[in-house]
């Protein structure tokens, strides 16, 4: 049964037309900078404002910050669940799976009013910034460590290591963590390439970011959002790109990121 | 907080131990997940003064522009969901089913991920350079045709310029599901129905359609969701020009525009409401769509 579909052709064709003519929309928009030619001006002006490397570092910070604690937090918690309390997968899971019953500008919005002010007061600090992405990126985390987790014995891994004499610490950094590379790394660079534009929660938290720059510089130039879009999707192409190239191989199911 | 703190004392003597691996979880799900959503629905019930009312409630659904952002916000996820369920289909039938060369397929899934990653600041800026005023799709009309897109009244910033913009997340996700899906069905069950006598829409009819249904009504609750909780593309395309819920209740943080914090604390809670009962159909939609999966 192979036979070529034209229907098929014409589909595909529909898809990569409606796929790409925005990314060659967006670059070609964003070379129009000086009249009559194509340049690169567009990406100079972008390239030397100050402010793009201020707030781009910071989002680089937000997104460390943000894969450090998610790390932390999920990791030992996945492992948890899979070593000694099954029972606790569906709790688990359904707190992974909150971010899509309350979306980014609900819970900022919850957040604000319950930390806004006394008894407790974070508000000024970036712990409901780095909160609010720890949240977004607990399912594609949790998902990534627990598929890494099923690949391998944890049970006969933990008891070799404590019949060696190791502690739960050693257990995790020495024996878990190595055998869990691959999936936290792909955990990584989804949490990475959704953290590096997020807009949401930085712009409604009032911290500096790369997406928030990115909406402040379109409501005060042309061509220069553009070359910034080009800048941002091929982030996540390479983030995505990476991502693939690791987990090559693996059945890798990805759900939706943060709009 | 005080929950916290009490649960561990709870069941005196026959208490399990290894619950405690999971306490900083539970720790942080209480924090920013549970007494957030908590606090919104508590406050949704009250009024300036502190006291108990349902005013706020009643209000979601006789405020006009409420209704209104309601009303925008369900259609732009109920047209993208469809949307993109179907074109997001055709696709993945394409690359899976179609006889289209393997690496077409890889490539096909690979950008979906991507894609449907890529939302936004930077996606609302792509469409504006496609369709915007002197995007170059707009210029192709305007040169081809030879007219005056502005002058005719043509604005893509409206609900249906949007929804165009959300089908770019929208329907690499459907892909993204429905192949595996497609995978799925097994080579067997066609060759059956032949055998039977069966035709192509018979095949189709009674069996890979209802096979299929669950994840397919499954996907669009979640695609549906996916749009009705989007913020930061509609913002960066259209300022606050489409009224959403989301928008709303943007700017009833950056000041409170509703001029009653209790109105916009039920907002909220009626997306979590939606929202909730979105994940609910998923899930339900899922155990249905499992039962053909190994």
């Amino acid at each position: 049964m192979k036979k070529v579909n034209i229907w098929a052709w014409i589909i595909l064709l529909i898809g990569i037309v409606y796929f790409f003519l925005p990314l060659v929309a967006t670059l070609e928009f964003s070379m129009r900078m000086i009249k009559g030619r194509y340049t690169f001006e567009a990406y100079r002006v972008a390239f030397t404002d100050p402010k793009f490397f201020l707030n781009f570092g910071y989002s680089v910070l937000w997104a460390l910050l943000t894969i450090f604690f998610s790390t932390v937090l999920v990791v030992p918690t996945a492992y948890w669940v899979h070593w000694k309390l099954p029972k606790a997968r569906p709790f688990v899971e359904f707190v992974t799976l909150m971010p899509f019953v309350v979306p980014a500008v609900v819970l900022t919005f919850g957040l604000i009013r319950l930390y806004g002010r006394p008894p407790i007061l974070l508000l000024g600090s970036p712990i409901l910034l780095i909160a609010g992405y720890i949240v977004l990126s607990l399912p594609y985390m949790f998902r990534a460590v627990d598929t890494g987790l099923r690949a391998i014995d944890v049970r006969t891994l933990t008891e070799a290591a404590l019949s060696l004499g190791a502690g739960w610490v050693t257990i995790l950094t020495q024996v878990i963590f190595p055998n869990l590379r691959v999936a936290i790394l792909s955990g990584v660079f989804l949490t990475f390439a959704i953290v590096m534009g997020e807009f949401t929660f930085a712009s409604l938290l009032a911290w500096p970011a790369f997406g928030p720059y990115m909406e402040e510089i379109g409501s005060m130039r042309a061509y220069t959002p553009q070359a910034l879009s080009v800048v941002s999707f091929l982030l996540t192409w390479a983030s995505i790109g990476l991502l693939q190239w690791i987990g090559r191989g693996r059945g890798q199911e990805q759900v939706a990121g943060a709009h | 907080m005080s929950n916290v703190e009490r649960l561990p004392r709870l069941p005196a003597k026959r208490l399990n131990w290894n619950w405690v691996g999971i306490a900083p979880f539970f720790f942080f799900a209480v924090m920013f997940l549970f007494l957030p959503s908590l606090s919104i629905f508590y406050r949704s019930f009250q009024a300036n003064d502190g006291s108990f009312t349902l005013d706020n409630i009643i209000a979601l659904f006789t405020e006009k522009d409420i209704i209104n952002a309601y009303k925008t916000s369900l259609q732009i996820s109920l047209i993208t969901a469809i949307g993109g369920a179907i074109f997001g289909f055709l696709l993945a039938y394409a690359v899976v089913l179609g006889g289209l060369p393997y690496s077409i397929r890889t490539f096909m899934t690979t950008f979906s991920g991507v894609a449907s990653n890529f939302a936004g600041v930077p996606l609302a800026f792509a469409f504006i350079a496609t369709m915007g005023n002197a995007g170059l799709v707009t210029r192709w009309i305007e040169s081809i045709f030879n007219i005056n897109t502005r002058e005719l009244g043509f604005s893509i910033y409206n609900m249906w310029g949007l929804s165009i913009v959300y089908m770019y997340f929208q329907f690499p996700l459907m892909v993204l599901i429905m192949a595996p899906a497609l995978d799925g069905l097994r080579r067997e069950w066609r060759e059956a129905c032949e055998n039977l006598g069966g035709t192509s829409y018979h095949y189709w009819r009674y069996i890979a359609l209802p096979i299929l249904l669950p994840s397919l009504l499954g996907t669009m609750i979640l695609l549906f969701g996916n749009a009705f909780g989007a913020y930061a593309t509609a913002y960066a395309f259209s300022g606050s020009f489409i009224n959403l819920v989301t928008i709303l209740i943007g700017a009833q943080i950056q000041g409170d525009v509703l001029y009653n914090p209790g109105l916009g604390n039920a907002l909220a809670l009626g997306m979590i409401v939606i929202m909730s009962l979105c994940m609910a159909g998923y899930a339900w939609m899922q155990k249905r769509a499992a039962r053909w999966t190994r």
